[in-house]
């Protein structure tokens, strides 16, 4: 009886000890949506369940490694027992009572990340091997980042080109797997503005690990002027300098990232699934065809729009063939810009 | 001709001719005799080399004949091809569907020359062959080991030190992308070349856990129920041997390209990737044979051939853990092999199983697959359960809490298991009404988890517990199974699921489980047996610096790997995103990976030298009322003189004047260990 006081008593000191210490952890990323609100509850339960019953085992075992070790040359065996049946029953029932408790709260959950809402936004999502892109099939625009108003629930429709992927958003804590012949939907409500990134979670091939594209949630008044500038329709207010012109360089080194190229071409002079960018702009490549050619503007704007019109020898033509429609002419430029700067 | 001379020239010859037998292939198949990296021919002639080496030795030594055999069962299967494939005016030379049909054709090469079919075959044309006993006439104790025999004791080592070959493979694979991922950015490894080696570790400790699982089943089963040897012995060989030609394709895999699918092999990618998946699915599909013939064997050994009085409940623990263990393998088995033949079979015969395009369905193939893959994980995890209950009693001197709430709990889980499949696939777009029960049916398996879990809890509660390096190894396993299975719940709740899976949450939880449920009580088991199987004593002070590094090293990275899974770290990536600020806990995990290694290094270390030079074994050093402990040690060749038979319970440790067996006519009554222990 000694025995059990003393290790109840280490176990309640200990158990909220460590509850004290997990309160005040940050376990996860930034909230970035209203569903990671309610995931993130759910989870900090789960933590709080952890915590009891691995300070419960950990207690009671360390306790017997400490107090009922053998002295040295001491011939005796431990006390004879050998089951208590309430005992059996009691750690069979409230495990079981626990887990399909926390089975029922997940169900809710679930239930919750799950529902439409009337005003939701529809983005088209679609996986490559190894890039992302987005259309808004209200506006008839596209793009390889993905824009979204906060506060306003988005609806993806997710679709596969090749192999499964998976769109996950770590500060949103969703994740549905895009499967290729079939659509797969999910909903997210972003509550926090910011600038995240969608990475493809299921092993997809060689450049998996680069399979990522950017997030940004804006205020409603942002992600309108970004919509109005998407579609060409922007006019500046009054007082506005207009579009800012920006660099293009700076521009074509950003959509590099965003529209998934590096994941393929490299910018350090390695060979990846494509050619590297560096030094490419003034050589000259052969091409699967045997014949030759220099790459100047025009080899470079057709290798983006049109990449199934020259394959350099020793590569595949794997690369995607929308970059036409998901990338406007501004970005296009800035991008051979910054492969020419890339010498 | 004394044997180093003939060594050396079998090794020259054997040399020879893997280099011609590497041209001819080429030759055959249109190519330049030499190809542009010579690294492929490098590793045949060295292996071929090996191969001749062994057949200078002795020309009768099993191993090399096999491996003989499977070179000429690939060549046999690459002449077909191209002759079938000329005789319908098709190109003769298709790469991948020669080697394929090659690939098929080279176990059963192989089992032809290791002997494995030997006696069956001279049974179908009518000739009688005897049991063997004992290494062949006139050969050496230790040739048998290389070889087909049918002795259960030999093939239970044969399997372990397979397994722990492999073990050493895939871990050293681990290290080499582990120190990749030291820092963000590509340091030395090509995507393609990570990708392979993540998705080779993964498959090769697979295969090193079956491979463990039965040498522990083998050696320990007939011993603790008093058979004499398995029922079926032929078979029994036969299922160790089929193991090694698919452990070489799956390693050959490299040298074709690799495979980046993960050891999961998802369609429609491995449908898609490079021509080296063929052979690590058709290597996983002849080491599927290994499971369903080793464990029909186990289940009919077990039930039948028990000595008298052992009633079920009278049952080691271990023996219930391996019923139930075999009874998974005997039925889910067959599914892994399905979905990976069908993938074979979509890739080289255009069946468009997976291609949505053409009608097929890509998440049938990952509900054929866990339909093996997740009852596989309790394949891996109850044996390894199991020895912690068997150990447990004996250093704590005291009965096995709830010893039948422990056995049928191994039954639960068992058929819990092929329930719960599908929480592997709750991002993959099932409907939500699968969603919903196979959350709840995952939860179920933790109600018996836990009951092992308290049972062992009550095991050591007020128990003389005393701490040789087996006993540390089961503490440890609790613990690390501990974090396997509280990191369990939060996987099986669909929502937090959403963010969790497919993160490295998941890397920490599986490895958290494995360690746990099977590299701990594996090496407890190896420690524990040690004496037992060899005749002398481990180095304890070595065998606890092992479980030092070990221990500290894995609660580590578990834990460390847990954490960086939450801050979005995704698994399977050669290259992470420097923004999440991650770097440090790779710094960590690497480290204590490193740890792990060394220690596992210092562990194999101990035991061959031990078992060579260690001290001379006391019979019963642990004081165990088992019977295979009341035998002298190495076991003798049928195990017990005479049969002996049970009259008390296995566990009744502190109950005086009572004995499990009674062997000779002396209950064999069971003191605390007596040999040179520390106290603590």
């Amino acid at each position: 009886m000694r025995h059990a006081i003393n290790v109840t008593i280490i176990i309640i000191v200990c158990v909220f000890a460590l509850l004290f210490i997990a309160n005040n952890v940050q376990w996860m990323p930034v909230q970035g949506s209203a569903e990671a609100a309610l995931i993130d509850r759910l989870f900090n339960l789960h933590i709080d369940t952890i915590i009891v019953l691995y300070v419960l085992v950990n207690g009671i075992l360390l306790y017997s490694v400490f107090v009922f070790r053998r002295k040295k040359d001491d011939p005796s065996e431990g006390v004879y027992f050998h089951g208590n049946t309430t005992l059996e029953v009691l750690w069979t029932i409230i495990p079981l009572i626990t887990v399909l408790y926390f089975a029922f709260l997940g169900a809710n959950v679930l239930q919750k990340t799950l529902e439409a809402a009337d005003d939701e936004l529809q983005v088209v999502v679609t996986a490559r091997q190894w890039t992302w892109s987005f259309e808004y099939p209200e506006w008839g625009i596209a793009s390889t980042e993905l824009n979204l108003p906060v506060d306003r629930r988005a609806h993806f429709v997710l679709y596969s080109e090749d192999v499964t992927h998976s769109f996950w958003v770590p500060e949103f804590r969703l994740k549905q797997d895009t499967v290729p012949g079939q659509e797969h939907h999910l909903r997210v409500t972003p509550t926090r503005v910011g600038t995240y990134k969608v990475r493809c979670a299921e092993l997809c091939g060689t450049s998996h690990a680069y399979m990522e594209a950017a997030v940004n949630v804006m205020t409603p008044e942002d992600f309108e002027v970004w919509r109005q500038k998407r579609l060409g329709i922007y006019v500046p207010t009054e007082g506005e300098a207009g579009v800012e012109p920006q660099d293009p360089v700076a521009l074509g080194q950003q959509v590099a990232t965003s529209a998934g190229c590096t994941a393929c071409h490299s910018v350090d002079g390695s060979a990846l699934v494509g050619p590297t960018w560096k030094g490419l702009f003034g050589k000259t490549e052969t091409f699967a065809d045997g014949t030759t050619g220099v790459v100047d503007e025009a080899y470079l704007h057709e290798s983006i729009v049109n990449p199934s019109a020259k394959i350099v020898s020793g590569f595949q033509d794997v690369m995607p063939k929308n970059y036409g429609d998901i990338l406007t002419e501004t970005e296009i430029n800035g991008l051979i810009e910054y492969i020419k700067s890339l010498q | 001709m004394p044997t180093w001379f003939r060594s050396l020239l079998g090794f020259i010859i054997g040399a020879l001719a893997g280099t011609i037998v590497f041209i001819a292939v080429r030759a055959i198949g249109g190519l330049p005799l030499l190809s542009a990296d010579l690294r492929p021919l490098y590793a045949m002639a060295v292996f071929s080399g090996l191969v001749g080496l062994m057949l200078g030795i002795d020309k009768e030594l099993g191993l090399p004949r096999g491996l003989v055999g499977m070179a000429a069962g690939f060549v046999v299967g690459i002449l077909t091809t191209v002759g079938i494939r000329s005789l319908l005016g098709l190109t003769p030379w298709d790469s991948e569907r020669v080697w394929v049909v090659g690939a098929f054709v080279a176990p059963i090469g192989f089992l032809l020359g290791v002997g494995a079919l030997s006696d069956w075959l001279r049974w179908i044309v009518g000739i009688h062959t005897p049991d063997q006993h004992g290494p062949p006439p006139g050969k050496p104790g230790w040739f048998r080991y290389f070889g087909f025999d049918q002795n259960h004791k030999v093939i239970g080592i044969q399997y372990t030190v397979t397994g722990i070959l492999l073990m050493g493979v895939a871990g050293t694979l681990a290290m080499v992308f582990r120190t990749e991922l030291l820092a963000p950015g590509l340091q030395f490894l090509k995507p393609d070349t990570f990708n392979t080696f993540i998705s080779m570790h993964g498959i090769i400790m697979i295969a090193s856990i079956l491979l463990g699982v039965g040498g522990m089943a083998n050696y320990l089963v007939p011993l603790m129920i008093g058979a004499s040897d398995m029922a079926f012995p032929r078979l029994n060989g036969f299922a160790f041997w089929i193991t090694v030609p698919s452990a070489i394709l799956i390693v050959m895999a490299i040298f074709f390209g690799g495979w980046d699918t993960g050891w999961t092999g998802y369609a429609p990618l491995s449908v898609r990737t490079v021509m080296g998946v063929n052979l690590f699915l058709i290597g996983i599909f002849f080491f599927g044979f290994s499971s369903i013939l080793g464990s029909a064997n186990l289940i009919v050994t077990a039930l039948k051939m028990r000595a008298p009085g052992m009633t079920l409940f009278r049952l080691p623990i271990f023996v219930w853990a391996m019923l139930a263990t075999s009874l998974i393998q005997l039925t889910a088995t067959q599914f892994i092999g399905l979905s990976f033949l069908m993938v074979v079979l979509e890739r080289n015969l255009g069946m468009e199983f997976f291609n949505a395009a053409l009608g097929g369905d890509p998440l049938l193939f990952q509900h054929l697959f866990w339909f093996y893959s997740h009852p596989a994980v309790y394949i891996f995890i109850l044996p390894g359960l199991g020895i912690v209950s068997e150990l447990l009693p004996v250093f704590s001197r005291k009965p096995l809490f709830g010893y039948k709430w422990i056995a049928l709990s191994s039954m639960a889980i068992a058929l819990l298991g092929f329930m719960v499949w599908a929480h592997h696939m709750f991002t993959a777009g099932m409907p939500n009404a699968l969603r919903l029960p196979f959350m709840y049916t995952t939860m179920l398996v933790a109600v018996p988890t836990g009951v092992k879990f308290f049972s062992w809890l009550g095991t050591v509660w007020r128990g003389k517990l005393f701490f040789p390096t087996p006993m540390l190894f089961v503490l440890a396993s609790i613990a690390v199974f501990l974090i396997g299975g509280l990191t369990g719940p939060p996987l099986a709740t669909v929502p937090t699921d959403l963010h969790l899976h497919d993160s490295y949450f998941v890397v920490g939880h599986f490895h958290a489980t494995m360690f746990g449920g099977f590299v701990f009580p594996f090496f407890a088991a190896l420690y524990y047996w040690f004496p037992k199987i060899t005749g002398r004593m481990y180095n304890e002070r070595l065998g606890r610096i092992h479980f030092a590094l070990q221990t500290t090293g894995f609660y580590i990275m578990s834990l460390t790997m847990a954490r960086t899974g939450l801050l979005g770290m995704r698994r399977r990536i050669a290259d992470y995103d420097p923004a999440l600020n991650i770097q440090n806990l790779h710094v960590i995990m690497t480290v204590a990976g490193f740890a792990i290694f060394i220690g596992v290094l210092i562990g194999v270390y101990n035991l061959v030298v031990s078992a060579r030079r260690g001290e001379v074994a006391v019979m019963n050093p642990w004081g165990s009322r088992s019977p295979e402990w009341q035998i002298p040690s190495p076991v003798p060749e049928h195990n017990y003189e005479e049969p002996f038979e049970v009259v008390g319970n296995p566990y009744d440790y502190g109950l005086p004047g009572t004995a499990y067996v009674r062997m000779n006519g002396h209950e064999k009554v069971a003191a605390p260990g007596t040999a040179a222990l520390p106290a603590r």
